[in-house]
């Protein structure tokens, strides 16, 4: 069975090589169109130049000083938005007329791109942290929301059959059935949460913070400190692909007998 | 343990986009305590919505359903193998079998023996720790089966378990079921579109009409137990599907005059409403005039 199911063996350690090859032939092309000034080092800073200024901040603490409150802004933003979210999804994914009731609303607000509301949470809630992690949470709310519904709609109605006939009524056919089958698309929406979490800090630093990763492109940016600008962009590249590395670990820990989603190596 | 069924007058209604659906109407049986009633019928006939409600699990709007006494004058214990399998993909095997008693309250320990034992009676004691998605379709429903059986129930409730699976694969599982069967005698009532498997397994065999469904005739297998696959092979088995097969065919006939408007192929042709003739009509012009290549 697991033969059949996995393909190891000599060729997906080819493959591997071969992704693990093209971002560095990518960075060499890069650093080599530079050397020979194919490139306008002014703009496209080469990867060696940029690599010595990250680890220049890192050693001097400024890097971390401006990653540590984006960090802790994405994370408390995402928990806000998240839990609430994935609680009302449940509800809503199973009780009919409350999703009759909100559906509505949710279509009707979604597809305003949520970095379009800081100004209005900036009247609110002032220019504090509050702004930036209610931001971040209702653009998480939405993702995370909008899976859950789908993951207990989706779920196959043989699985409840075959729960509540074995006498899962009420609260225990909820906790034993309809949760686990959902965790899948709960996971994913987290994830494509996590993600816009990212996205929606670096926007509300650009404008509305004065420390922060999105802060620090957009002000070495504004005094053409175009190596710091290329700093604050592999950091959060960084953030990004590690966000997503630990979520699929942790998928795999808590639920072995999902489904892979794939993600780009 | 096992109980008698007595079904009286059962029907079943409901609305649909083109109006109101009578599923069941008038639906008659009387299954005794201990027996192996198989039931056939047209798709469509209703046959699993009435073993859903045996099961607990679907209503019903006229008649009554009597399950006879379980243990200590209890609701009788009703088990259900779908033919989906209709494992929790987020269990083991063994948290699979054991999820009815579970539900029962039984402690863990107790649980995972009885489950641990009806997983050995499946052959499927070393596949405990595994989860669904890693066993072939065969392995599933074996598991299925441990996980009714594990519940003690008074009475089975299979819904064309087999039919999902490859035929050498069913042959193995009828064989695997009639052995498991006879040991334990439960009550079962089962639904198969497929009147060799109801011939083979059954007492006696339900034919069920065209919607609204009811029970067209009931008809005795007196073939001997214990019954092996060999038996496909004689007279009288053969005898028997084809008794059952000559009232079926008009059935099946009506359930298709019912859910496409066809009635039944005659020299190679089947009957279409004018609309679908239409359409055909149109197809087949497009077929024979296509666009031409433009690229």
């Amino acid at each position: 069975m697991e033969e059949q199911r996995g393909h190891s063996g000599p060729s997906e350690t080819l493959y591997r090589l071969i992704s693990t090859a093209s971002p560095l032939l990518f960075l060499l092309f890069w650093e080599g169109l530079v050397q020979v000034g194919w490139l306008d080092y002014r703009f496209f800073p080469p990867p060696s130049t940029v690599l010595t200024v990250f680890g220049r901040l890192l050693l001097s603490g400024e890097l971390w000083n401006h990653l540590s409150i984006s960090l802790l802004r994405v994370l408390a933003g995402f928990a806000l938005g998240a839990l609430p979210a994935v609680a009302l999804g449940l509800l809503m994914g199973w009780f009919r007329g409350l999703h009759a009731f909100i559906d509505p609303l949710v279509a009707a607000t979604y597809p305003v791109p949520k970095i379009a509301l800081l100004p209005l949470f900036l009247i609110l809630f002032g220019l504090g942290e509050t702004t930036k992690i209610v931001t971040i949470a209702v653009a998480v709310f939405f993702l995370v929301l909008i899976s859950t519904v789908n993951g207990v709609r989706q779920i196959e109605p043989v699985l409840i059959e075959a729960g509540q006939s074995y006498g899962a009524r009420g609260w225990r056919l909820f906790y034993k059935v309809i949760l686990p089958a959902s965790l899948p698309a709960i996971f994913t929406g987290l994830r494509l949460g996590l993600g816009v979490a990212l996205l929606v800090i670096v926007g509300a630093e650009f404008v509305a913070a004065n420390r922060g990763i999105g802060y620090l492109i957009w002000i070495s940016w504004s005094t053409l400190a175009v190596n710091k600008m290329y700093v604050g962009l592999v950091t959060i590249a960084l953030l990004g692909l590690l966000s997503t590395r630990g979520l699929e670990y942790l998928r795999q820990r808590l639920m072995p007998w999902a489904q892979d989603f794939h993600t780009p190596r | 343990m096992s109980a008698s069924i007595t079904i009286r007058d059962v029907g079943k209604r409901y609305q649909s986009r083109q109006g109101e659906v009578v599923a069941l109407a008038d639906v008659n049986l009387t299954v005794q305590a201990g027996e192996f009633m198989c039931i056939v019928g047209p798709s469509g006939c209703g046959k699993s919505t009435l073993l859903r409600m045996l099961a607990g699990i679907g209503s019903y709007d006229a008649g009554s359903i009597d399950l006879g006494s379980g243990a200590g004058g209890s609701r009788p214990l009703t088990a259900m193998v779908f033919q989906e399998y209709a494992l929790f993909p987020w269990r083991t095997v063994l948290e699979n079998v054991a999820f009815g008693l579970e539900m029962r309250n039984v402690p863990r320990q107790a649980r995972r023996a009885v489950a641990l034992d009806y997983l050995a009676k499946v052959g499927l004691a070393r596949f405990a720790g595994a989860f669904p998605h890693q066993l072939s379709g065969g392995m599933k429903q074996r598991v299925a089966i441990a996980r009714a059986l594990a519940t003690g129930p008074d009475i089975l409730l299979m819904d064309e378990p087999f039919a999902a699976l490859d035929a050498q694969t069913r042959y193995l599982m009828q064989e695997e079921l009639l052995r498991i069967w006879e040991a334990e005698r439960k009550t079962v009532v089962y639904i198969t579109h497929s009147l060799e498997e109801a011939v083979l397994l059954g007492d006696r065999v339900a034919l069920m009409t065209a919607r609204p469904g009811r029970i067209k005739e009931v008809y005795p297998i007196d073939l001997p137990r214990p019954r092996h696959l060999a038996l496909r092979t004689t007279v009288e088995f053969n005898r028997l599907v084809q008794t059952i097969w000559d009232d079926l065919v008009e059935e099946v006939n009506a359930a298709r005059e019912q859910e496409w408007g066809v009635g039944p192929a005659q020299e190679g042709t089947a009957r279409m409403t004018p609309r679908e003739e239409k359409e055909w009509k149109s197809k087949e012009a497009t077929a024979a005039h296509p666009k031409p290549y433009t690229g």
